[in-house]
């Protein structure tokens, strides 16, 4: 049970973390309909960025001043790329964008090379939060948790609750309308644009002590977002949290319980090989759980795509 | 007067003029390239190709995004590699026959993966190949019976039986295989492209709504062209087969798909031949410019964004924008520009990469202080290569700018059709 309680936490924290990478990307598909692939490669670059300001002015300031450079970085691409892309239509967007992920990535080798970078939690943060039965969650863990609910209940206030938030939603199903109300359409697309990239920064300043910062990273998590945007229904903000949830729970889940095949189809009734590294099945008989793993989140996307192409929550065909 | 069928022998011979001209390019380029390394990298380029040529039956021609296209052409190479392995054991199967196999593997996978993925076009066609090569990619890892885990499936293509006494030893045995079938499957492309369902799959891409009215199914032509790319992709994983007789989960991964992505889209996609180019220049892109430069990929990256951005039909594109003007007969027009804005041009990038190169060299390779940049070697430790570079690269953009007026008018001149 105390294994259970220690990974529904990971889980959560992880799941959490994913939301705040999804949350930005389907905002900015379900206002422009974009799916940003490069979004995992701003949320590196918060992460590249926290630790280059945390070398010099310690991991808080890095913390305040990382996210914002990655939304203006984000608005930039979108006034001076995207919106070149746009007249060509959405596939020539989808693969702007996918050439931007592809361009940060060889940047970020280029300025800070290959390997691992040492971008660390604060001292201050370095204990031992508590202890539940031989495992124990840190303090810097319970922060990220909490940022991660802190920027949700934010991100929800702002947009049921306040004049921008109004705008937005209206824009995202009517357009023409708000902008012959007046409002600045282009630039409420610019301003969901960085702050969708800016949410990946945040995201990437917070994860980057715990998943390692090294170039790879957006490659590691890129294709998990979308398996979280897409399952949840694209351009549902809830959709994403709950796929977000999922996700996270099912990556710590899949790698806590060390089930085998193997155990399986003894139970079905299958006799054990005597030398099962030989065994023309031999994949299938030592094949486990944490194994497995990585796969499921890609298995779940298609099942998904096949069988409800718009999502768990998603309202409209993508 | 021209009798009826000796202008349709002169119309066939006219369309079969290309693929003689190509057929015997193919022929006479080892006797060009006889370089060392060259027999390898056209042997590179030509499995390109075809997986180039693939790939934009769906992008080009049927307007499907994929994002998993290396799938296909892993699975064709490994199950050509397990057959290469097998021949050994009295399995007859000539070598030149692989690459069929290899394309019925690929045809097998599509008929099982278009038949969900194609209803759909765009985004959700984009993910459930994002999904499936990252599925693929990520089982390589743990069906080792069958990938071969982290090194491999590994075979040697000189057991199969002789073939009219050619056993495949050379590299330039296996360069006239691969340029057989790159002929044979570029041929075959273009006649799909003149069938009915290859005509209806632009229509379906460009307006799948009125195409549906009119009364196809689009789901239909997309599965159908979706088919004949895997077939194509089987292809070309064989031909890697055969080359390089090794096949990793490299194969299979993302990074594979992205670069035939890039190839493709850099060469231009609304073109039947724009693959051609985009793979023979990313292909030299990758081995030539690799060989010098660790950042290649960068290079490639910017590249690829520019074209995105400013020439979205691509290389060829940019290309064939040139007809009008030469056939309103102005394109000498054109001249004098073009080459006054070559010259700050070339100074601008040389300088620009040289900047980059030189970061760099100093920041990954300290200790040694003398660098060669375009055939000159000078000294990195010192002030002066810095700002000679700086002025070239702010220079040249400046002149540029300045020369970029000149030719945008000149265009628009060479443009112009005078009414009369």
């Amino acid at each position: 049970m105390d294994l259970f309680i220690i990974n529904f936490l990971d889980g959560l924290i992880y799941g959490l973390l994913l939301f705040m990478l999804s949350s930005g990307l389907t905002l900015i598909f379900s206002m422009m309909g974009v799916l940003n692939l490069a979004h995992s490669a701003f949320f590196m670059l918060g992460a590249y960025f926290a630790y280059q300001i945390s070398l010099y002015l310690g991991f808080w300031v890095g913390l305040l001043v990382a996210p914002p450079i990655v939304t203006v970085l984000g608005a930039l691409v979108e006034r001076y790329g995207l919106r070149q892309v746009h007249q060509y239509g959405h596939v020539p967007e989808l693969i702007f964008t996918f050439g931007l992920y592809f361009v940060i990535e060889e940047l970020v080798q280029y300025i800070w090379g290959k390997n691992f970078v040492e971008y660390r939690a604060p001292e201050s943060l370095d204990f031992v939060a508590f202890t539940l039965a031989g495992g124990s969650i840190q303090a810097y863990k319970v922060f990220m948790l909490l940022c991660s609910v802190a920027i949700f209940l934010g991100l929800y206030y702002v947009l049921a609750r306040t004049r921008v938030g109004m705008i937005i939603q209206a824009s995202l199903s009517y357009p023409k309308t708000v902008e012959s109300l007046g409002h600045n359409v282009p630039l409420v697309f610019m301003g969901v644009f960085g702050v969708g990239t800016g949410l990946a920064g945040i995201a990437g300043v917070i994860a980057g002590p715990t998943l390692q910062t090294y170039p790879g990273m957006a490659f590691a998590l890129g294709s998990i977002v979308f398996v979280c945007v897409v399952v949840g229904g694209l351009g549902s903000l809830f959709g994403a949290f709950v796929a977000s949830l999922i996700i996270g729970w099912m990556k710590t889940f899949a790698a806590a319980y060390n089930v085998g095949a193997a155990e399986i189809l003894i139970y079905f009734g299958f006799e054990y090989p005597d030398n099962v590294y030989y065994h023309p099945w031999r994949d299938l008989w030592t094949l486990t759980l944490p194994q497995i793993g990585p796969l499921l989140p890609y298995l779940l996307l298609v099942l998904i795509l096949i069988f409800r192409p718009y999502g768990l929550f998603g309202r409209r065909d993508a | 007067m021209v009798s009826y069928t000796s202008r349709y022998s002169n119309n066939i011979l006219k369309s079969l003029l290309p693929w003689i001209i190509s057929t015997l390019i193919l022929i006479i380029l080892p006797f060009i390239f006889t370089g060392g390394g060259s027999v390898t990298i056209m042997n590179q380029i030509g499995i390109t190709i075809v997986m180039a040529m693939s790939y934009n039956m769906l992008l080009g021609q049927g307007g499907m995004l994929s994002f998993g296209h290396a799938v296909y052409m892993g699975l064709g190479g490994f199950i050509a590699v397990h057959i290469m392995n097998f021949v050994e054991d009295g399995l007859w199967l000539p070598l030149p026959l692989l690459p069929l196999v290899g394309g019925l593997v690929g045809l097998g996978m599509a008929t099982i993966v278009g038949s969900f993925s194609t209803r759909k076009a765009g985004v959700v066609f984009a993910m459930i190949s994002l999904g499936i090569g990252e599925l693929l990619a990520a089982s390589c890892i743990v069906i080792t019976a069958f990938f071969g885990g982290e090194e491999g499936v590994s075979g040697d293509r000189t057991w199969a039986p002789p073939t009219f006494g050619i056993e495949f030893i050379t590299q330039i045995e296996v360069y006239y295989l691969i340029a057989f079938w790159v002929l044979i499957s570029i041929f075959l492309m273009y006649l799909f492209t003149q069938t009915p369902v290859g005509k209806m799959a632009n229509a379906v891409r460009d307006n799948p709504e009125r195409a549906e009215f009119v009364g196809y199914s689009m789901r239909w032509v997309r599965y159908v062209s979706f088919c004949g790319a895997g077939f194509f992709a089987g292809i070309a994983g064989a031909l890697f087969a055969i080359n390089f007789e090794i096949l990793t989960e490299e194969n299979l991964s993302m990074g594979m798909s992205f670069n035939i992505l890039l190839a493709t889209y850099i060469g231009g996609i609304g073109f039947f031949i724009g693959p051609v180019i985009g793979a023979v220049g990313f292909t030299l892109l990758q081995t030539v410019l690799g060989l010098q430069t660790d950042l290649w990929a960068l290079y490639t990256g910017v590249i690829f964004i520019l074209t995105v951005m400013y020439a979205p039909s691509g290389f060829t594109g940019i290309v064939t924008m040139h007809y009008v003007p030469w056939q309103l007969g102005k394109i000498h027009l054109l001249f004098k520009p073009y080459a006054k804005i070559l010259v700050p041009a070339l100074i601008f990038v040389a300088g620009l990469t040289s900047l980059i190169e030189l970061t760099n060299h100093v920041r990954h390779h300290s200790q040694e202080t003398s660098i060669t940049l375009y055939w000159i070697t000078f000294e990195s430790n010192t002030i002066i290569p810095w700002i000679v570079l700086l002025a070239m690269t702010l220079g040249g953009f400046y002149v540029c700018r300045v020369f970029a007026k000149e030719v945008v008018d000149a265009w628009g001149e060479a443009n112009y059709v005078e009414k009369g």
